[in-house]
């Protein structure tokens, strides 16, 4: 790895939950549950041009018994949301969830019956990403802002604490 | 026009099907008789001249009018009671529906536009999936969202919304943000 050369004869002292957290960060895999249009912003975070494997999340699982992080990514109606927690619940723990776009986050724009005003009437959410759709680099964002979660609070109790809450364009250059 | 030409062969050969014709922008718009829907259905795609062999679309229409001022009547909120609905009728009860076919002809390259009046309770409309496959799931959607029911559907069950579900969305007396509780959620553990 190149490690060898660079630190020579010495050596890291570290706890050894802080390496797991630091690996854990670095190697999320996300669950793409693409409901609607935010999905098409969702694969360009992945795509080269975004290119989400710098953060170490290229590896997109479609099966959420390899995931750790769902990122919902659309309108969710009320018929639906009963798929969406049932996926969520075939998640190992720890896991994450990132409301991706306001109809997800709150319903948006769409106040009517059939839409659930906001996912976290029925799973806890970690991140909330504002925007119609938001951009791939507000998404990453949150990917990031997960990230930090994770290395400051492990995966233990990170259901106890506050949700964040992401509606400014993020500052990224791409 | 191949449509004024149906709407002269559906005057021949039925009696007294045809109670309306509406041209806008010369688009033709034909009021039939409910009952015999399934009959000129079935004319109008196999006539040799006519062939409108193919449904592009069946809709539903809800024509009820709030009424107007409702809280001079001393109901504050709902502007479709029933009994406030029939004493200042807008639309009789028995003509509150209205479920309308768009066919297409691929021979002649031409619309027509077909509705019949359905009442609010116990009226059914005869079902065209015998004469176009293609209006199988447009009738489901038309139930699920109105509640008319069609007579000799294969499979009429709701399409769009959950099969325990017990209203009717696109009435225009059911509230906009759904009936609380009609539509259960998975439980936050
Ligand atoms: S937030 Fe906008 S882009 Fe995202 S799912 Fe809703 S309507 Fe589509």
């Amino acid at each position: 790895m190149g490690l060898e050369k660079a630190m020579g004869d010495s050596f890291v002292i570290t706890k050894l939950n802080e390496a797991i957290r630091w690996c854990q960060k670095n190697s999320i895999w996300p669950q793409p549950m693409g409901i609607s249009c935010c999905a098409i912003e969702m694969m360009a975070f992945a795509s080269p041009r975004f290119d989400v494997s710098r953060f170490g999340s290229e590896v997109f699982r479609f099966s959420p018994r390899q995931a750790d992080l769902m990122i919902v990514a659309g309108t969710t109606t009320y018929k639906m949301a009963h798929v969406v927690r049932k996926i969520y619940d075939q998640m190992p723990d720890p896991k994450w969830v990132i409301a991706m776009g306001v109809c997800t986050s709150s319903g948006g724009m769409y106040r009517t019956y059939s839409v659930v005003q906001g996912i976290d009437q029925f799973i806890p959410v970690d991140v909330y990403v504002g925007g119609c759709p938001p951009r791939p680099d507000n998404l990453i964002n949150a990917l990031m802002m997960i990230q930090k979660k994770i290395q400051q609070q492990g995966s233990q109790e990170h259901h106890q604490a506050q949700p964040i809450y992401i509606d400014q364009p993020a500052n990224i250059s791409v | 026009m191949i449509a004024q030409r149906a709407v002269e062969k559906l005057r021949e050969q039925f009696n007294d099907v045809v109670h309306e014709v509406i041209e806008f922008r010369e688009q033709l718009l034909v009021r039939i008789e409910t009952s015999s829907i399934r009959e000129v259905c079935q004319f109008l795609r196999d006539d040799e001249e006519l062939k409108f062999d193919m449904a592009i679309d069946v809709l539903g229409a809800d024509r009820l009018v709030p009424v107007d001022n409702p809280t001079m009547h001393g109901y504050v909120n709902d502007p479709f009671d029933r009994e406030l609905r029939s004493k200042q009728e807008h639309i009789p009860a028995d003509e509150r529906f209205e479920v309308i076919y768009v066919l297409y002809s691929n021979m002649n390259n031409e619309y027509i536009r077909l509705k019949v009046r359905v009442a609010e309770e116990g009226q059914r409309v005869p079902s065209v999936v015998a004469v176009w496959k293609s209006a199988d799931c447009a009738e489901r959607e038309v139930y699920d969202m109105f509640g008319i029911e069609f007579e000799g559907h294969p499979d009429l069950r709701r399409i769009y919304m959950p099969e325990y579900f017990e209203h009717y969305p696109l009435r225009k007396d059911f509230p906009l943000m759904g009936i609380p509780g009609s539509l259960p959620l998975p439980d936050k553990q």
